[in-house]
């Protein structure tokens, strides 16, 4: 059978992953740390300290205000309302947002999606505050004064979150991702071993942080499903580093006078055909999501094309070489140079 | 491995049909459905809210306000228990504030004798432990308070009860797909598939009623329907329970909050179906005074002022319970005690989250992500069949089978289908080859070691299994966590997403295995095309 396949990778790779992680890890503590700043103030466009003697409350709340600007946060997190509008002819946003701008309830956000939908309606989303326990009222006059600047409106989506119902929200967002990664770091511990639940978790963090970072940079909406994309892109970044984990279980037990380097070494190439060619299935069902899946899935698909980027990448330059940092059995090997002839001889 | 014994293969086939019978429901049009024979499954799955359009509300209730009422009855509690005490026990009348009540005695010496008449006041009527703690001080002080555990209990209990409420009111005869559900201890999601104006909902949930008992005047002849005598109105029938109007006093004599306890019964002499009721001791004393004076008039009993029932009082009833005798059946019977116990809101009720979606709007996100769907899945075939050749076409029948399994599994265990549930089905497509790219890689390994291809197969499966069980476990966990985290459209991911993992873990090892197997018996190659 002749069949022209297409090998991505070459049969055997001998990429020193170890050697490069030094430099892989510069990297990746820049953009971490790219990243807190981002979300500290407001995507580079604030001043921190400025945002916090200016809010109120007690500390912590002025600290949940620095970091409230450092995204762009969905009613889902800070409370308020949504409207989704859909028009037959194309929406002027500057205009909606100058006949609610004597309404006098602070921000109102207005923004249009580009171009005729499926539908073959025009749809603008309109966000804004509605502070107080009956939120009704609001509403209803939004509408009215929308329906005057946009004839033949439709209010295709209406969702109001409370701000106690949003803070509930991100705080038990949080307390998932926490708990994920605390979960994959039993697992790993369990089934591997201490040092690899170690490396696991830093790649854990490495992910996440990331994609928030990346969020908060680019000021995309956050939202709820973006922390179930965050939740997925953990459980997807932990799926590639167990692969790499299990090779190299194997042949720790199988090379036993290798140093850990090469060891990893080793298993990352072995494994390195499979995790390309997963990535980049898993990458061509996130960019379809991102490319036709519709306005409401964008922003999660976004999540999950970077997340499974960024996972590959973690899982090959951060979580196995981060095992080298704790001491294990063998510690970094003296013979660096000979340690390719020694994969030759086992075979 | 390569062995292939019969009943693998039948496993692998009925499993296959199972999931082309289980998903077919989801894929034909309503026509269609409806010819399926009634021995086939032909449920599509559930479309979320964002998918079919509707309202969802969730709604909180107002614990302070209960817990005042609570607070209040403890209050009157402390000062009976203290008064009948026998013989009785001075002290000032007992104080509510801020959650707790207060008395002081008058002899600090009569405290033990005090405390253990407050004791049954304390113990938990369903058992357990006590509901209500008390401190005493040497000077005779006693303060008593409930215990956490006793309000979240009355919480949830007013949560159920406004279910009840709820739901005969948006529902009365109980034929829409009203979903109303407590969630935690004192909160109520309201899920209205096809409501897209969440304000008449709203006003239905949220306005208050309250049952009384008023009295049908005698002596008064109705002339005009359209003016009734001054000081009366005509209340027409309760929807789905009530049979008849009536024309009532407007000022009730008694209110719902009396009512203790309400249960169908039967009349120990003429075997006729009733409703027994029992009354608290204010309502008894009132109630007795009310029959007495007014034996062989009708009253009436309303709930938002119209007509549950209108009986007459056939004597006084002074024994704080009573039955009311009426035109029942069993049905009717029971669907008015449920009303009497429900009565009114127990307490107010705040919208605190709404969100609604417009039909259109859902059908637009169907088509988008079926389009989605579709896309990544020509993606990922082409992908593999470039890959892999003959074996990446063995791990794409493998997928239709999964996807076959994960649609079947959610349609007929009643999972809902969101917009993100979609993306992770979408999702699924790209990981669910995770667990036959493992295993193709393995063989090729294998085989570029110098292995036989019948070693490289069976090696290749043998090995890759322990890291798709532990690489699948992790995503299965972390699903896991998004369905604790997660409501409504998020839940629908999590749905998707860890039925996918565990389907596409027996369809990559299980499906593609029987597949290869048969393939390896029927060419016999010498080296594998991989």
């Amino acid at each position: 059978m002749a069949w022209p396949l297409i090998k991505l990778m070459p049969e055997k790779t001998n990429f020193k992953f170890v050697r490069f992680a030094f430099f892989a890890a510069f990297l990746s503590i820049v953009a971490v740390t790219g990243s807190f700043v981002s979300m500290f103030t407001g995507g580079f466009r604030d001043n921190p300290i400025e945002v916090f003697q200016h809010a109120q409350g007690d500390p912590l709340a002025r600290l949940g205000a620095v970091m409230g600007r450092g995204f762009n946060l969905g009613i889902d997190f800070r409370g308020g309302t949504l409207l989704e509008i859909t028009a037959p002819q194309s929406i002027d946003g500057g205009a909606i947002k100058h006949a609610l701008s004597g309404l006098n309830f602070g921000d109102v956000e207005v923004q249009g999606v580009s171009g005729r939908q499926a539908d073959g309606l025009f749809h603008t989303m309109v966000q804004f505050q509605t502070p107080g326990n009956n939120p009704n009222a609001v509403i209803e006059s939004v509408k009215q004064h929308v329906q005057t600047v946009v004839p033949g409106v439709q209010f295709s989506r209406v969702e109001a979150v409370s701000g106690k119902v949003s803070e509930e929200l991100f705080g038990n967002g949080l307390i998932a991702l926490g708990l994920a990664i605390l979960l994959m770091l039993i697992y790993i511990a369990f089934r591997f071993e201490f040092q690899f639940g170690m490396g696991a978790v830093f790649a854990l963090f490495h992910d996440t942080i990331l994609t928030l970072g990346l969020f908060s940079v680019l000021r995309l909406e956050f939202t709820l499903t973006i922390i179930a994309a965050l939740l997925t892109i953990i459980g997807y970044s932990m799926n590639d580093t167990v692969v790499v984990f299990d090779r190299l279980r194997e042949n720790l037990k199988k090379y036993k006078r290798m140093s850990l380097a090469d060891v990893i070494d080793l298993s990352t190439n072995e494994t390195l055909s499979r995790t390309m060619i997963t990535s980049l299935t898993a990458l061509l069902s996130a960019i379809a999501l991102w490319t036709v899946g519709g306005e409401t899935l964008r922003g999660f698909a976004i999540a999950m094309t970077f997340g499974i980027v960024i996972g590959t990448y973690s899982s090959i330059y951060v979580a196995a070489p981060a095992i080298l940092l704790w001491h294990s059995r063998r510690g970094r090997g003296p013979n660096q140079e000979t340690a390719p002839a020694v994969v030759e001889g086992a075979r | 491995m390569l062995q292939l014994p019969r009943w693998r293969v039948i496993l692998v086939i009925v499993v296959a049909i199972f999931a082309a019978f289980t998903t077919a429901p989801n894929l034909l049009p309503p026509s269609a459905r409806a010819m399926i024979p009634p021995f086939l499954p032909h449920s599509p799955m559930n479309l979320g809210l964002d998918l079919q359009g509707g309202s969802h509300l969730l709604l909180e209730i107002d614990t302070s306000g209960l817990e005042r009422g609570q607070v209040d009855s403890l209050r009157q509690q402390v000062g009976s228990a203290l008064r009948e005490a026998q013989p009785q026990i001075l002290r000032s009348a007992p104080t509510a504030a801020g959650g707790v009540v207060t008395t002081k005695l008058n002899n600090p010496a009569d405290l033990q004798r005090a405390m253990q008449a407050l004791r049954p006041i304390a113990r938990n009527p369903d058992g357990g432990d006590d509901l209500i703690t008390f401190t005493s001080q040497p000077d005779g002080t006693i303060t008593a308070r409930y215990t956490p555990v006793a309000l979240q209990q009355s919480a949830r209990r007013a949560a159920d009860q406004s279910i009840k409420v709820i739901r005969s009111r948006i529902d009365p005869n109980g034929t829409s797909e009203v979903s109303i559900v407590r969630q935690g201890d004192d909160r109520i999601v309201v899920q209205a598939p096809g409501v897209s104006d969440p304000e008449e909902l709203k006003q239905r949930i949220g306005k208050t009623a309250l049952m009384t008992f008023n009295l049908v005047p005698t002596n008064v002849q109705i002339t005009d329907p359209s003016r009734p005598p001054p000081g009366t109105f005509i209340a027409g029938p309760y929807p789905g329970v009530g049979n008849t109007a009536a024309l009532v006093e407007s000022h009730p004599q008694f209110t719902g909050e009396h009512l203790t306890r309400a249960r169908v019964s039967t009349d120990g002499q003429t075997g006729q179906i009733v409703i027994a009721f029992q009354l608290d001791a204010t309502g008894t004393r009132l109630f007795c005074r009310i029959s007495r004076e007014h034996t062989g008039d009708q009253f009436a009993i309303l709930l938002d002022n119209q007509v549950l029932t209108a009986p007459r009082i056939n004597e006084p009833i002074c024994g704080g319970s009573g039955q009311i005798s009426g035109s029942f059946d069993a049905k009717s019977a029971s669907d008015l005690v449920l009303m009497l116990n429900a009565g009114a809101l127990p307490a107010p009720l705040t919208v605190i989250e709404q969100r609604t979606v417009d039909a259109t709007l859902g059908r637009d996100a169907i088509e988008s992500g079926s389009k989605a769907t579709i896309y990544a899945s020509i993606a990922v075939v082409v992908f593999m069949a470039l890959a892999y050749g003959l074996f990446g076409l063995m791990a794409i029948l493998a997928l239709i089978v999964n996807m076959g399994m994960i649609i079947g599994a959610m349609s007929i265990g009643g999972a809902t289908l969101t917009l993100p549930g979609i993306a992770g089905l979408v999702l699924t497509i790209g990981m669910a080859v995770d667990a036959n790219v493992l295993i193709y890689e393995r063989m090729r390994e294998e085989q570029r070691h110098g292995r036989s291809a019948a070693m490289s197969i069976d090696a290749g499966f043998a090995r890759a299994m322990v890291t798709i069980i532990d690489s699948h476990l992790t995503q299965f966990l972390a699903a896991l966590i998004l369905f604790q985290f997660g409501e409504g459209p998020v839940k629908g991911f999590a749905w998707t997403l860890s039925i996918g993992c565990i389907t596409s873990v027996i369809t990559a090892t299980f499906v593609t295995q029987t597949l290869v197997a048969i393939w390896f018996r029927l060419t016999r190659p010498k080296h594998l095309p991989i």
